[in-house]
């Protein structure tokens, strides 16, 4: 057994470690595994161009999700508009502060270190070159990202505004437009992005 | 049909941040000829890490939901809320589709994630044959919805943040809500500690995969 020597195309279930050969995937296919059926691979469609222009649109969003208001209140003629770092904000003032910090990372951190991630590998990659250090910063990035949580914030703030509906009027801001809209840019862009083109340049480019 | 043969019984190790499967160097820590992360047989201490997390999830569930989760001060005097009280408002406002996914994610989901995962790691260590397809089906199901048990945190953030209406209306988060939060963050790092495979692991060379 041991001096056994496996094809290239072996590779072992991440949730049963069953061996099995990866299948040649035509793009846009997903290979399961056959014993536990775990996603094995994806092979996504035109990977690097459509991820390069999902990032590019992930990012003019983001900042307007930052800058511009999420939501305003106003009541007797009186208005508080909020934006989502100025709620943090205001949660680590009264005292709060571990939650203001996980709040923090989960809705505003995490959720673009992907893109980030993404756009750094690929860069070089559409040049041709390889990026310095992307390894460790793919690791990094794949460790975080059960932790971007930015869609479960948007929820979080229609369930807000319904509480509060009754006492103020509620006007939505621009930046709640955005961050709508980057909940689906950052899916298609997780999407679109495969990780195993870093590892055929990493190969290709010593 | 073909015996099930594993990473672990040929001695293969499989790189958990990129897939690619190695023959690991006689060394204390192994790395990843590709990608250089930290090569592991089995997640290291899954099991005891998975039992403690979620044991201090359980312990941290009960002023989680006992607690006040926010006070609202307003010109009717001042009102304390836990999670199980918000959900009752929403549904008495009449809002009864919101107060169902505020009960499901605050109170059902960390609920289920926590006997979930003591159902995962017991059976585990009991060395069970039994489903292991809709057991690891019930981990990954672990981990796609542990995520949405953060939306009452969220919810405190922006009242606290908007109702900030001085001598009409105010919010401020009670204890509840770091409670809560630990609670979210202790069952996603359980989770992250639970290693599937080892609820494979007794079906090594098997000629056959059980059914559920
Ligand atoms: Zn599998
Ligand atoms: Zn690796």
């Amino acid at each position: 057994m041991h001096h056994l020597r496996l094809p290239a195309t072996v590779i072992a279930c991440h949730d049963c470690d069953l061996l099995q050969h990866e299948p040649c995937l035509e793009p846009g296919r997903t290979a399961r595994c056959v014993r536990c059926g775990a996603i094995l691979a994806r092979s996504p469609a035109d990977s690097v161009d459509r991820s390069l222009a999902l990032v590019v649109t992930a990012a003019v969003l983001y900042v307007l999700a930052n800058v511009y208001p999420l939501v305003g209140l106003e009541l007797q003629g009186r208005r508080v508009e909020v934006t989502q770092f100025g709620a943090v904000l205001s949660l680590w003032q009264e005292g709060m502060e571990p939650v203001a910090a996980l709040v923090f990372v989960t809705a505003m951190a995490f959720p673009v270190l992907e893109v980030v991630m993404i756009a750094i590998v690929l860069v070089p990659l559409r040049l041709g070159r390889r990026a310095p250090g992307y390894a460790r910063f793919y690791r990094l990035v794949r460790s975080v990202k059960p932790w971007g949580m930015i869609e479960v914030f948007l929820l979080g703030m229609l369930v807000s505004l319904v509480k509060l509906a009754h006492l103020a009027s509620v006007i939505l801001g621009v930046a709640f437009w955005a961050t709508a809209a980057l909940i689906v840019v950052l899916t298609f862009a997780s999407r679109a992005f495969d990780p195993r083109l870093l590892w055929e340049q990493a190969e290709a480019t010593p | 049909m073909t015996p099930a043969v594993t990473a672990r019984s040929l001695g293969l190790l499989s790189c958990h941040a990129c897939g690619q499967l190695a023959r690991p160097a006689p060394v204390a820590l192994p790395r990843c000829p590709r990608c250089h992360a930290p090569l592991h047989d089995r997640k290291p201490a899954s099991l005891a890490t998975t039992w403690a997390l979620t044991l201090a999830a359980m312990i941290l569930f009960v002023p989680a939901n006992t607690l006040p989760m926010m006070t609202t001060t307003s010109l009717g005097g001042s009102q304390q809320d836990t999670i199980l009280s918000g959900v009752v408002f929403l549904w008495t406002s009449g809002s009864w589709p919101l107060a169902a996914v505020v009960f499901f994610a605050s109170i059902l989901v960390p609920l289920l994630k926590i006997l979930a995962l003591l159902y995962l790691a017991a059976s585990v260590q009991r060395g069970s044959r039994v489903a292991p397809r809709a057991r690891t089906r019930l981990y990954r199901m672990v981990e796609f919805i542990g995520r949405w048990s953060m939306l009452d945190i969220y919810v405190v953030t922006l009242l606290v943040a908007l109702v900030r209406f001085q001598g009409l209306a105010t919010v401020e988060a009670g204890p509840a809500a770091l409670a809560f939060g630990g609670v979210v963050v202790l069952t996603m790092f359980a989770a992250m500690s639970f290693d599937p495979r080892l609820i494979w692991d007794p079906f090594t060379g098997d000629a056959e995969t059980p059914d559920d």
